[in-house]
């Protein structure tokens, strides 16, 4: 039965009844207890911003804090994973893959090319992205294109809290490495969650709102941007298509461009920045293959080619808009040879 | 150093074994040596000759339950950890039939049904990943051990610093095993590494630190013993440095001007191999015929790896896209 949860609640949900249905799925990372080995309470935080808050107590011995040393247990999730466990170990904010990244990308995501098809790395590495909360250049970038970069790596972004929940436990249920993506903005966001266990496949897109007229592809926090820009495009008799991909990695290409053909237009919102993004990507996706279908050049609606700037007027601008959606919109709408 | 004259204790199978392992792994990269110098062996290969009391003297007091983390240098570890010879060889080719299907190469053997997490050619990448396997280990309750190898390079990556103070903090069943070849590449760990020894720097991540004399399979067994134990007993990591020479360059190709003449040296006074059967000859637990058969038996197994290696069929245009993921 679904009842309203939170984004941080639905994943909470999620690993617990994982927790609860495979002993072998531990959670690991700096705080996710909080409190090691301090005089006061021993599950102090439940993860920085609360989301792994009470499975310490629920599941003994299986949720384990670490020092800061993010190559160390980055790495020994991949190991373990190698080893029989399925770890979700929690990498605070993307933006310290910089520590680590090696781990995730020359260890993890090649053993099973590497070693001809011998290994199995059921890690999950959950990491909080984007911009929103003032936190500046080193801890709101987006970064999912690195990882979407990478074959080997499977790449997770859900944007609301049943997408959080089922693909979360798919993510630990699926034998690769998977890197899922938490929009640090959308933890408080509330919605209907069923209480019972399910998986949301990955590769599958979501068409949020259907249209015919102008095709938006999108994902993570953009989602919920994009369709307050459609409900006022609606108004003036613009009909949006909203694609939310979920997953960039495996890329959901037939979704895209169904709608693509049908609708003629496309504009694509990306939180990231613009070079070699998810939005060139899906860009050159649609010229390559809808080209005929194509009656308006493809809009992109990124952030700027800048760091995340800290001062709120200056990120404000930085995180795309309904308002710059909605210009995109129109322009490809309007768009006449 | 440690010396010791534990190995009395071992039996005559055991030391046959020791024995034959350690001969395998010269005569395999010997033989490498050779066979690249004809052009045929694509890519890079660094090989493990003169170092071989160490992944012998290691891997000898592990099982399959056991997992080992390695690094570029890495046929010695394979070998020592059970990795079929023939499918090592052919995978330097880049066959086929090799350990990983011509996909991985030299620096990339691995066998995970055997405990061995792979070759690696990131140096310092090992040591995250058998705190991992360590972990399982101690959660799930097997009893198994886990050692990561790495040379006196990746002894000063964060990686490896990192995954000691992980390890002790976490009391994890690990064995850190620090091969002090004398270089880094090109780069003299006497210059490199800050302090005396490697081995210094256990003290630290507040576990033992012990030097051990690489030439002496004997020594490294014992000091091997001893944090196993330890580390299966629950009482925590250890570090163990092995100082040795390599016999060859970093890679095969370099012209080594950076050297002395130590390796001259080594091979005539110090090889672990003339020393191992020195030893076991003067107590008499193994006699010279002993021994010959077994090097028999060796060149056999490596005639055989190679010709098996050159006859083997090369990967096809299919196996390209394969094995990325197991579902996608």
């Amino acid at each position: 039965m679904a009842r309203n949860i939170t984004y941080r609640e639905a994943i909470n949900e999620a690993l617990a009844q994982e927790m609860e249905r495979d002993d072998s799925v531990i959670v690991m990372g700096e705080d996710n207890a909080g409190g090691a080995g301090s005089p006061g309470e021993d599950d102090a935080w439940g993860g920085v911003l609360g989301v792994t808050k009470g499975l310490y107590r629920k599941f003994p011995g299986r949720v384990l804090d670490t020092p800061i040393s993010e190559s160390a247990f980055i790495g020994a999730a991949i190991g373990a994973a190698t080893a029989g466990l399925r770890p979700v170990a929690e990498l605070m904010f993307v933006d310290f893959m910089g520590v680590c990244l090696d781990q995730i990308y020359n260890q993890a995501a090649k053993f099973r090319y590497m070693f001809g098809g011998k290994a199995v790395t059921p890690v999950v590495i959950r990491t909080m992205y984007g911009a929103g909360l003032r936190a500046a250049a080193q801890h709101s970038q987006c970064l999912y294109p690195v990882f979407t970069h990478i074959p080997g790596l499977k790449v997770v972004a859900p944007s609301t809290p049943y997408d959080a929940k089922g693909l979360l436990i798919q993510a630990i249920r699926d034998d690769d490495p998977v890197m899922f993506f938490e929009h640090k903005a959308l933890y408080d966001l509330s919605g209907p969650v069923p209480e019972e266990s399910y998986a949301i496949p990955f590769g599958e897109a979501n068409v949020v709102r259907e249209g015919g007229d102008v095709t938006i592809v999108t994902l993570g926090r953009m989602v919920h941007h994009s369709l307050e820009a459609a409900g006022e495009l609606a108004g003036a008799g613009i009909e949006c298509e909203v694609i939310d991909l979920r997953t960039t990695s495996p890329l959901d290409e037939d979704t895209i461009l169904e709608s693509v053909e049908n609708t003629g237009r496309l504009v694509v919102v990306d939180e990231a920045n613009p070079r070699c993004s998810l939005a060139t990507d899906i860009s050159a996706l649609a010229a390559q293959k809808a080209f005929g279908s194509l009656r308006a050049p493809i809009e992109l609606v990124t952030a700027p080619h800048t760091p995340v700037p800290f001062s709120n007027v200056l990120e404000d601008m930085y995180i795309p808009d309904p308002q710059r959606i909605g210009n995109a919109v129109k322009t490809v709408a309007e768009w006449a040879r | 150093m440690t010396g010791t004259q534990e190995h009395t204790a071992l039996t005559r199978d055991q030391l046959l074994n020791a024995y034959r392992t350690m001969r395998t792994i010269r005569e395999f990269e010997e033989r490498v040596h050779k066979e690249f110098a004809t052009g045929e062996i694509p890519g890079f290969v660094h090989l493990y000759a003169g170092e071989e009391a160490s992944a012998v003297g290691i891997c000898s007091n592990l099982n399959d339950r056991d997992s080992i983390a390695s690094t570029h240098r890495g046929h010695g570890h394979c070998i020592a950890k059970g990795v079929d010879v023939a499918e090592m060889m052919a995978e330097i080719y880049g066959r086929q039939t090799g350990s990983c299907h011509g996909k991985g190469g030299s620096m990339h053997i691995a066998d995970l049904s055997k405990g061995m997490l792979g070759a690696n050619g990131i140096v310092g990448g090992g040591p995250p990943l058998i705190c991992g396997t360590a972990l399982a280990a101690k959660l799930k309750g097997t009893g198994g051990v886990s050692v990561a190898f790495f040379g006196d390079g990746a002894s000063n990556q964060g990686t490896t610093l990192e995954s000691m103070n992980l390890a002790t903090v976490w009391n994890l069943p690990a064995v850190f095993v620090a091969e002090n070849n004398g270089y880094a590449e090109t780069t003299s760990s006497s210059w490199s590494v800050a302090s005396d020894n490697i081995a210094d720097r256990a003290d630290a991540f507040g576990m033992p630190g012990v030097i051990v004399d690489g030439f002496d399979f004997f020594a490294v067994h014992e000091a091997a013993s001893q944090a196993i134990s330890r580390a299966r007993e629950g009482g925590g990591p250890s570090l163990l440095e092995i100082k040795f020479t390599r016999y060859y360059g970093h890679f095969e190709g370099d012209q080594q001007t950076y050297r002395a003449d130590e390796v001259e040296h080594a091979r005539a006074e110090l090889d672990c191999l003339n020393r191992f059967v020195g030893r076991v000859t003067q107590t008499g637990q193994l006699t010279r015929d002993d021994l010959a058969a077994v090097d028999t038996e060796v060149s056999a197994l490596i005639d055989r790896a190679v010709g098996e290696a050159k006859a083997a069929p090369l990967p096809t245009a299919a196996d390209l896209l394969t094995d990325v993921y197991v579902r996608y």
